[in-house]
């Protein structure tokens, strides 16, 4: 219990940030058309790889003859990288089919 | 940590919310998510670049740089290259890989802490982002990988009797496995118990999706979205890095709730998505003239197409079948075809055709299809009475008077689209396989309706040639 508390203690100004971004996350999200429900999820997705930002940190910090940090700190930042690039360019591609279309009638194919 | 890298941490805080904020207007979205790419460019940079003293270059950074390279090479070809339709699924593969990075993070955090005893006296504080992110981004990657094969159909639904029980039953393990983790740092038990934990998260990420049927994955996949996020966040508490804690947690309560409004479309609880798995109850009896309705009556090309022409109003219900078949265009063409003949065609959306909510909107918009012709369920739905032709393309359980009528159905309370009001309905199908809930559908064996069979680009491709023809 103590253990929590001075969790707690330690996280404040980190756990007051937490609890306000859970109500912005909520603001954001309460009143968005369905139609849109696709790419914001799949925004919401690429913006999470900003847990990126840890697997270059920790492979930074590895040491110089700790193989397998190393070799696990670079699939990190792989895969990392994957969720960013990955995520944003999937949302890019099914937002760019919302743009205002000029022309009338007649499909492409 | 220097200054100059708080403020850009900050700099990319504040485009994560303004993105997200963006993302959720039609006309913004592009620039929002343009936004969102911009605060992460930024803070990656940061973290390269800035150290403790000003600019100083990170260690490691050619090792780092490559791995980014073939990150961005992999990512960016995949992303292009994936068709509209399995979109989904990459969604899901992505989220995946953001679970799986924390999860490494996590395993090499605690390597080398406990290596050094350097835990023991950290404490708990900095133990539970470290456990916590293992767990959850553990679970998050195996269920993300397993809702991946369940889209694109190389995995099955899997479930046995006391499935919860079990599932409670491991999570309880993981946070006793976890609890002696901590419990005994730096003993072999503690290394026992760490590797425990992370054995039963995958057991536990395997256990959790298998179960919940193929029409669920979106909700499922939202889900283990905001999980992700959580991980995320995890590594800002141990980091102390604030646009890691603002992104992950904007993530995750961002993602619980577009979990629950995609629940709400479904009429169903979450809880309901997660145990009651949409069962397989009735997948007998998919013959041409099973069912209790009589037999089905078949329809040609020809007469459709004269339905249509001389019809003054129809509904188009897309859905699943349309996505597979790329029938979008041709859908559009058909469309545009009877609006110039005098017709008034509308698209009905039900909020969950296709495997993910507004799948159909990006699809038909992808094939130039305007926004006033999609109308929500809710809208449409009073209109069915006075619709002349209602074509199906590849819908299935959205339209299920089971739905309705049975309530032993598994897909009873989904609220439906009312098609069997309108004077005719035409349903472009394959064969009379069922459903992804696996069932079969009554409103076939309704008299009104006639099946025209085939894939669905190609009859719609026929209907716009005999249309034309008339």
């Amino acid at each position: 219990m103590s253990e929590i508390i001075q969790f707690v203690g330690e996280n404040i100004n980190f756990i007051y940030l937490m609890v306000l971004m859970i109500f912005v996350g909520i603001e954001l999200i309460s009143h968005v058309p369905s139609v849109l429900h696709t790419p914001l999820m799949s925004g919401a997705n690429a913006i999470h790889g900003v847990v990126l930002i840890g697997a270059i940190i920790v492979l930074g910090k590895a040491g110089n003859d700790d193989y397998l940090s190393l070799i696990l700190g670079f699939l990190g930042v792989v895969v990392g990288t994957l969720n960013v690039v990955g995520g944003f360019v999937v949302t890019d591609r099914m937002l760019e089919m919302f743009k205002k279309k000029p022309k009338a009638p007649g499909s492409k194919s | 940590m220097s200054h100059i890298l708080e403020i850009v941490y900050l700099i990319g805080s504040i485009s994560f919310v303004l993105g997200l904020k963006m993302m959720g207007q039609p006309d913004t979205a592009r620039k929002g998510n343009a936004v969102a790419a911009f605060g992460m460019g930024v803070s990656v940079l940061g973290t390269l670049f800035i150290g403790e003293t000003g600019f100083s270059v990170i260690p490691h950074i050619g090792l780092i740089l490559s791995a980014i390279s073939l990150g961005v090479v992999v990512g960016t070809v995949m992303a292009k290259r994936v068709q509209m339709t399995a979109m989904p699924e990459m969604v899901s593969l992505f989220n995946g890989m953001g679970g799986l990075c924390a999860a490494l993070i996590s395993m090499i955090e605690w390597r080398a802490l406990s290596g050094t005893g350097e835990l023991q006296g950290l404490g708990f504080a900095h133990y539970l982002p470290v456990i916590a992110g293992l767990i959850i981004g553990t679970v998050s990657f195996v269920g993300s990988m397993v809702a991946w094969g369940k889209l694109n159909g190389s995995l099955g639904d899997f479930r046995f009797k006391g499935q919860q029980f079990i599932n409670m039953m491991v999570l309880l393990a993981i946070l006793v496995a976890s609890g002696l983790t901590f419990v005994f740092l730096g003993a072999d038990l503690s290394i026992m118990g760490f590797f425990g934990t992370l054995a039963l998260s995958v057991v536990y990420g395997l256990l959790f999706v298998f179960p919940i049927g193929g029409a669920d994955m979106p909700v499922v996949i939202s889900l283990l979205n905001s999980f992700t996020g959580v991980a995320a966040a995890c590594g800002g508490f141990l980091y102390h890095n604030n646009v890691m804690l603002m992104g992950g947690v904007l993530v995750g309560s961002a993602g619980t709730i577009l979990t629950i409004v995609m629940c709400q479309a479904m009429n169903r609880s979450l809880t309901n998505v997660l145990i009651g798995a949409v069962g397989n109850s009735s997948s007998s009896g998919s013959g041409s003239s099973g069912g209790k309705g009589g037999s089905v009556r078949e329809v040609q090309a020809t007469d459709v197409a004269i339905m249509m022409k001389y019809a003054s109003k129809v509904v188009i219900v897309p859905g699943y079948g349309l996505a597979v078949a790329q029938a979008q265009h041709v859908c559009h063409e058909l469309e545009s075809l009877l609006e110039s003949e005098g017709v008034d065609v509308k698209y009905a959306i039900h909020p969950v055709a296709g495997r993910m909510p507004g799948h159909m909107n990006v699809l038909l918009a992808e094939s130039n299809v305007s926004y006033d012709k999609l109308v929500e369920m809710e809208h449409i739905n009073p209109e069915f009475g006075t619709t002349d032709t209602v074509l199906i393309v590849g819908a299935n359980d959205v339209v299920n008077p089971a739905a309705k009528t049975d309530p032993a159905s598994p897909i009873y309370g989904m609220p439906i689209l009312d098609v069997d009001q309108s004077k005719q309905i035409v349903v472009l199908k394959r064969s009379m396989k069922s459903g992804y809930a696996g069932i079969d559908n009554e409103l076939f064996f309704n008299p009104k309706c006639g099946m025209l069979f085939g894939d669905a680009k190609d009859s719609l491709q026929k209907l716009v040639n005999e249309i034309k023809a008339l």
